[in-house]
């Protein structure tokens, strides 16, 4: 695919970085020379200086035959303009755009066709405050993902002491929750992925993906560990983008807290924010956090934009006695030295907003992708379409698809219904499939099995 | 350092390079020249000696820095200017010592086109044609070419594709992927050499000839199946054909890209470099002319005007096809003709010399010191085309042509050590490094007459011009070593 990526910011030198390693044709737009030109060194993409909506500088970054436009610059308005000039001069077909103001977003009209043609808009702060706010009301989880619509949830829970089914083969599970369907997609054991079968033991500290309807979700969890009390105190340090929208939508059912160092900004936010308590100060400062009772807090986000700040601060934190502590870290290298011991839960924005740009990337009809475990996993909910002589899936039994190794599928989602996957079940046509991989260097060969036969068309 | 990794891929390299002694196998087999023997020995020891690298080293796939590429490419060219060798040195049937061997080897892969061989006439096709086929394929770039047919290079292979690539500004892509990027060069090389190569046979010369001279043209190499080169077919045509190919070649073949993908001209006629690139050549066409002309050396107008145009273009672009003998020319022409390979083909074309670009940038830059002078406070970007230039690029071609210089009088100074003439010793070390090929004095037909010590300099001369000087010293500083 020919991907035009406007905008070298973090968002768009790692999108380029995932897309680049697929074999895509990868052109990225960026006023700043040095940012473009340290990518091109480490990665096999193409750089163009210029301002990225100006149509020679989109001409000279081949948008005449490119088949998608990422435009995710800082600023909304050169996003905007720039999928509306890719539409007007070069019909490009799918046009994406980063657009975070909500005065914007606020008036759907706008991104009409016949207005502002953005196919996609994605605002990745809002996909990261959403990913944390799940994870935070469901306590025990370290990853929440949602699939068609929410109706199906795949979560990774670590198995601790206690958890009854710690200990005892997979296909106990049914025997201790009858009536609760699930499915466990993948194990990590030490870093490494098992495929499971029925006869696979739950260890202790095994990382546990697990696919369920939405309501059976904490029974499961409760399987694995004991489940730990519901979250109601809450500090957050730096009121930025993630941090401000993340307390507007935990305040009216939390005690929520929020610590900037900046005293304009502060003043801003708690005009804003009208229940939660907004502290000026240094996160990382030991007497503000005493004072503010850290030691009966359920959960510490560190939210700055500052990478060493929150983890730092995470880690006091912690040792302060937080529940649980969770930082948001750009840098994958210090998600390494940091996650499990001395943070509880990492958060990686790049990976959390890529999954929902690769599920247009994907070939055949992809509803939606997950990135995990630093982007070497994936899931994904793919629709089966066409009928049994054009497509692979459909009306097959799941036990007779030939799925690559590494792959589960972990449910169905047929219309409103959620049917967790056994071997018989079979796949209807328009049905949602939600399938494991992990190894990402297999999607390939998944694309392919929901890709329909030249027969449907 | 990534010694196995390295070891990898020269081993990879060398086996794939190794396939290069087929097609010569092959002409051996139709010419009945019975020189089969030494080519297919080559291939064997190659392709063992490759296995032996690459076999104890196959696993060790770690990413390549940037120092890494520095080695592979430097290794490769070394490795291969001796491979190369392998060949010419175990023939019988014309005896070679192991210097002749190798100057011939590295002056054909670096596009040169000195020979040290002299009764090109007589000797076997199958290594005449092997002259004509290394020239070839240096022209491009080995390493170019390995990063298109092997996907393995990917994202190490841009710092291999910069290090190949002549010209100062290395960083624009044709294309997003730089397999594809090296692809589409070679489709366009492949596509200039078979054009040239069916216009040299509809002019007249016999199938051999004309793919051989056409690998030697589209290459900017020189090499010639005839010791007269291009003289020997006395054709008005075929020095017709000769000439537009030579100016083809010495484009930036970028620019030939966008013109193919774009069906027009315009991207030749935007380009200043090719613009100034041919009012070099015109300007200095014109003078070679009409001072042959006045001075009687040829008898007639017309005659002045197809020999002087043909050498001009033949050194301009440093292919060094000739076909008269240049260096006795009066006065200041044989300086003059050897000046103009200095400034040599375009940036990113497969011509010597130190680039268009850079000289015209050089040129550039003297002009504004000149407005400084006048306006002191004056803001004065130089420009190329309309774009204002980058500040570093400028530097890197100060460092460029103060490292080019620099080089080449050591160099000089050493062959004229080593008992050569000061004419000979000066020519030969700047017909090596602009990969030009005759020089003047004792080197202006051949190299043969000379020693080995200045063979084995003239070597090292070839490899500095084809790699951009950069390549090459900075694996000579104790820096790049240091952990």
């Amino acid at each position: 695919m020919k991907i035009i990526i406007l905008g070298a910011g973090q968002v768009g030198s790692s999108v380029a970085a995932t897309l680049a390693s697929e074999a895509n044709d990868i052109t990225i737009v960026d006023k700043e020379g040095q940012r473009v030109r340290e990518l091109q060194d480490k990665l096999d993409v193409r750089v163009v200086v210029g301002h990225a909506s100006h149509p020679d500088v989109l001409m000279r970054a081949g948008a005449e035959d490119a088949d998608m436009i990422l435009a995710v610059t800082n600023s909304d308005e050169t996003n905007m303009v720039a999928c509306q000039i890719a539409y007007t001069l070069f019909h490009t077909p799918t046009k994406i755009a980063r657009v975070r103001a909500r005065a914007y977003l606020n008036q759907p009209t706008l991104f009409a066709q016949e207005a502002l043609p953005i196919d996609v808009l994605i605002s990745p702060e809002q996909v990261v405050t959403d990913y944390i706010t799940r994870i935070i009301e469901l306590p025990g989880a370290l990853q929440v993902l949602d699939f068609a619509n929410g109706r199906v949830r795949l979560v990774a829970v670590r198995a601790l002491h206690g958890g009854p089914l710690v200990g005892n083969q997979l296909k106990a599970l049914k025997e201790h929750m009858p009536g609760i369907q699930t499915r466990v997609a993948a194990i990590y054991r030490r870093g490494k992925a098992i495929m499971p079968t029925g006869d696979t033991v739950i260890e202790v500290d095994d990382e546990v993906f697990f696919i369920a309807a939405r309501k059976n979700i904490r029974a499961v969890i409760a399987e694995m560990r004991r489940i730990d009390r519901p979250v109601k105190r809450i500090i957050i340090a730096g009121g930025g983008n993630i941090g401000r929208r993340l307390a507007r939508s935990l305040e009216d059912s939390h005690q929520v807290k929020i610590i900037d160092h900046n005293l304009s900004h502060a003043k801003e936010i708690s005009a804003d924010l009208k229940r939660t308590i907004v502290l000026h100060g240094d996160a990382a400062d030991a007497n503000l956090l005493l004072e503010e009772n850290i030691e009966n807090t359920d959960v510490f986000c560190a939210m700055t934009n500052d990478d060493e700040a929150n983890i730092l601060s995470a880690m006091l934190a912690k040792r302060l006695g937080a529940k649980k502590v969770m930082a948001i870290i750009n840098r994958g290298e210090y998600v390494d030295l940091v996650q499990s011991d001395l943070i509880d839960i990492a958060i990686s924005p790049q990976q959390v907003t890529i999954g929902s740009l690769l599920a247009h990337v994907r070939r055949g009809d992809v509803a939606m992708v997950h990135s995990l475990r630093r982007g070497a996993a994936e899931a994904i909910e793919a629709v089966a379409h066409g009928d049994q002589s054009s497509s692979k899936v459909v009306g097959r039994a799941i036990d007779q698809i030939k799925l690559p190794d590494g792959t589960t599928i972990g449910a169905v989602v047929r219309g409103d219904d959620v049917l967790i996957a056994h071997g018989k079940l079979v796949i209807q046509p328009e049905d949602h499939v939600i399938l494991f991989v992990v190894d990402k260097k297999r999607i390939r060969e998944v694309e392919q099995l929901f890709q329909v036969g030249l027969g449907f068309f | 350092m990534q010694f196995k990794a390295i070891l990898r891929i020269i081993g990879l390299l060398l086996m794939v390079f190794s396939t290069t002694m087929l097609p010569p196998i092959a002409v051996s087999l139709i010419f009945e020249d019975d020189n089969f023997w030494p080519f297919f020995d080559a291939f064997i020891l190659l392709l063992f000696a490759g296995l032996l690298l690459w076999l104890p080293n196959r696993n060790s796939r770690k990413e390549m820095r940037l120092r890494d590429g520095f080695i592979v490419v430097a290794m490769f060219w070394l490795v291969l200017g001796l491979a190369g060798a392998t060949p010419l040195f175990l023939s019988n049937q014309h005896e070679m010592s192991l210097t002749d061997a190798v100057f011939e080897s590295m002056s054909g892969l670096t596009t040169t086109g000195a020979t040290v061989i002299i009764g090109l006439d007589s000797l076997p096709q199958s290594i005449l044609y092997y002259r004509q086929q290394m020239q070839w394929l240096g022209g491009m770039g080995i390493i170019v070419l390995a990063v298109a047919i092997m996907p393995m290079l990917g994202i190490g292979g841009m710092q291999l594709y910069k290090a190949e690539t002549p010209g100062p500004m290395k960083d624009n892509k044709l294309t997003p992927r730089i397999t594809e990027t090296a692809k589409a060069l070679w489709y366009i090389y492949l596509g200039l050499t078979i054009a040239c190569a069916v216009a040299y046979w509809a002019a007249g010369m016999s199938w051999f000839d004309a793919i051989g001279h056409s690998f030697a043209t589209v290459a900017i190499g020189g090499f010639s199946t005839h010791d007269a080169s291009m003289g020997f077919f006395n054709s008005t045509t075929i020095e017709a054909v000769a000439m537009v190919f030579m100016l083809l070649a010495g484009v930036n073949f970028s620019l030939h890209f966008l013109a193919w993908r774009s069906f027009s001209l315009r991207p030749y006629q935007q380009d200043e470099e090719f613009r100034t690139y041919l009012k070099i050549l015109f300007l200095v066409a014109v003078t070679t002319c009409t001072y042959l002309y006045v001075t009687h050396t040829f008898a007639t107008a017309p005659e002045a005007i197809q020999r002087g145009l043909f050498q001009v273009i033949s050194m301009g672009t440093t292919t060094g096809f000739t076909t008269a003998q240049y260096d006795t020319w009066p006065g200041f022409l044989p300086v003059l003709l050897l000046m103009l390979s200095f400034v040599g083909g375009c940036a990113g074309s497969t011509g010597g010399g130190m680039k268009v670009i850079r000289v015209l940038l050089l040129f550039k830059q003297g002009m504004r010191e000149v407005i400084r002078i006048i306006h002191p406070n004056a803001q004065v970007p130089v420009r190329i085309g309309d774009k204002p230039l980058n500040e570093r690029v400028m530097e890197s071609i100060w460092g460029f042509f103060s490292l080019y210089i620099a080089s080449f009088s050591v160099m000089a100074l050493l062959l004229a050590a080593s008992g050569l003439d000061l004419v000979t010793a000066f020519s030969a070390v700047a017909a090596c490094m602009n990969n030009l090929g005759p020089g003047l004095g004792d080197v202006a037909a051949n190299y043969a007459g000379i020693n080995d010590l200045a063979k084995w300099v003239l070597c090292f001369a070839m490899l500095l011009g084809r790699l951009e000087i950069f390549t090459i010293l900075v694996l000579l500083t104790p820096a790049f070593w240091r952990n």
